[in-house]
């Protein structure tokens, strides 16, 4: 149900946002998006639960379809275990996540080197109270193999069953007949990235960088893909997690770093061309824009799925609101218009990951030739 | 940090970070030797073999075009030297006509001329061989006939009489 429901919920509540938009926004204008969303639901939740029935927490359900997770709930009460790997000073301790939640999927407390209980989606120490014992938690660190991280490695190994196909299929049939099948449906697509990616971008140099913006691009893609088909092996939210696009933006800040060259740093720390107050008062901000380069690369791509997903989610959950299957009737439709949306999105962001990627690192390697000219150089590779 | 608490969505946890950077890793270093290599390399051997097959084919077409234009220019100068030939050949034959032409008739006046020259020598000499022969048939003829008449003496003696008196009229 999770996905096609989800866009479906999407359209319904958009039209539900227009329908209380007043209450809403007399309420509270400053508010989050997603925090009227939930507002919205539960007035409408309370509104149509009179007769004592559970009440149904949207913003609890979207926010556990989009997170991590120590299992992989694949339909009704069925869902694969995934080991947790804990690290503590009492050692490291692996375990399955089905030890985390009893029969009814509620979560128990599981003894390990400590009493651990899966609180939100995230495992926590507790005390025999049940209660978060926050100074033996910080002493836990999760490196479990969580949901994410196995959606990561299918998509990994699904990435290279294609492209090694499609890389072998050259050594097969040689470089002067024309690609066919696999092959001729990822040669456009490298070679857009590097005729209008990275070549662009970073310059006569691109060929050493190609690898890894293509690299960066395609996980990107697939996962972001990948997130979008609602059931196993998709469905899990890869690139909505911040971790995953914090992970790729550590490694671009990296690579951009590492081959920063002598003008890189000099338009850093003491900007050409300028009076030294200007230097001083340039060099702050500009060491500053070294980190949020980076940062707003991840907080883009992790902001845009997880929207996406929230979106999708919430047009799905109009049905359960209300409690009426006609509210599929808009719901449906819309969610479909919203994944379809989504896909292009998916395109959309991991192509902008990939190209200000390969800016980035074509900024930190253009060679300045005179003094004074801050335009940037980035066609300057295709002039050489 | 109390926002971020409250929304675990927006918290990196480091197991995601760990596991992500070591699948990144991999995935970079398989991909990079086994599909971005060959692949980008086959792709760039391709477009220089079609940059060369292309620039070959430009070269071949000026070479082309040369040849054409060398082609154009000998045949323009054969049909010179054609016209040339056929005018100095016409030239020579007329002049060789006129100059057989001439020879012919300077030639044939020459023969007239000497036949001419020819007859009139027979003729002279025909003529002289008729007026020696009728002049010796004459003596001959006199001198029969004067041996018959003057075979007796009275007779010789009548003439030279005669004669005589010729040339006492004299």
């Amino acid at each position: 149900m999770s996905r096609s429901m989800k866009s479906l919920l999407v359209l319904a509540f958009s039209l539900l946002t227009l329908l209380f938009s007043s209450q809403s926004f007399a309420n509270n204008q400053a508010d989050t998006t997603v925090n009227k969303a939930t507002e919205q639901e539960q007035v409408t939740g309370s509104e149509n639960n009179h007769n004592g029935e559970e009440k149904f927490n949207v913003s609890k359900t979207i926010l556990e379809h989009i997170r991590n997770d120590y299992s992989w709930h694949l339909w009704g009460h069925t869902s694969i275990p995934l080991p947790v790997i804990l690290y503590s000073d009492k050692g490291l301790e692996v375990f399955s996540s089905s030890k985390l939640s009893n029969e009814h999927h509620e979560p128990v407390i599981y003894q390990g080197n400590y009493a651990y209980k899966n609180i939100d989606g995230k495992i926590k120490v507790v005390n025999e109270d049940g209660t978060v014992n926050q100074e033996l938690n910080k002493k836990v660190w999760d490196f479990s193999f969580t949901k994410n991280v196995a959606a990561l490695f299918i998509s990994i190994i699904l990435l290279c069953a294609i492209f090694i196909t499609a890389a072998s299929a050259y050594k097969k049939r040689g470089v002067t007949s024309a690609p066919k099948g696999l092959q001729s449906f990822m040669e456009p697509v490298v070679l857009f990235m590097r005729d209008e990616v990275v070549k662009p971008a970073i310059g006569h140099k691109y060929n050493k960088y190609l690898p890894f913006i293509l690299t960066i691009f395609f996980i990107i893609l697939i996962n972001n893909l990948l997130g979008l088909v609602p059931f196993f092996p998709g469905g899990a939210n890869v690139s909505g997690n911040i971790a995953f696009t914090m992970t790729l933006a550590i490694f671009v800040f990296i690579v951009v770093n590492l081959n920063g060259n002598k003008s890189y740093w000099e338009h850093i720390f003491w900007m050409p061309g300028m009076h030294w107050s200007m230097k001083i008062f340039l060099a702050p901000i500009e060491l500053l824009g070294v980190f949020i380069k980076p940062i707003s690369l991840f907080i883009r791509l992790f902001a845009n799925m997880t929207a996406g997903h929230i979106l999708v989610l919430s047009l799905i959950c109009l049905i359960f609101i209300f409690k009426s299957i006609f509210t599929s009737i808009v719901a449906v439709p819309f969610a479909v218009f919203i994944g379809l949306i989504e896909v292009l999105v998916a395109f959309i962001q991991a192509f902008i990951f990939a190209m200000l990627s390969s800016m980035y690192i074509g900024m930190a390697i253009e060679e300045h030739h005179h003094h004074g000219d801050h335009e940037p150089h980035y066609n300057e590779g295709d002039e050489a | 940090m109390y926002l971020l608490e409250i929304n675990p969505l927006v918290l990196p946890d480091i197991g995601l970070v760990f596991w992500n950077t070591i699948a990144f890793i991999i995935l970079f270093v398989v991909l990079k030797k086994m599909a971005w290599k060959p692949m980008l390399k086959a792709i760039h051997d391709r477009e220089s073999g079609i940059e060369e097959a292309l620039s070959k084919a430009e070269k071949m077409k000026a070479e082309m075009t040369a040849l054409a234009n060398e082609n154009e220019a000998l045949l323009h100068k054969a049909r010179e030297e054609r016209a040339v030939l056929i005018k100095e050949a016409k030239e020579q034959s007329d002049r060789m006509i006129a100059e057989a032409k001439e020879k012919a008739k300077s030639e044939y006046d020459r023969i007239v001329a000497d036949a001419q020259v020819a007859i009139n020598q027979q003729k002279n000499a025909a003529l002289t061989d008729v007026k020696n022969q009728v002049g010796a048939l004459v003596i001959e003829v006199s001198e029969k006939i004067l041996r018959k008449e003057l075979s007796n003496k009275a007779e010789q003696e009548n003439y030279i009489k005669q004669l005589a008196e010729d040339v006492k009229l004299n």
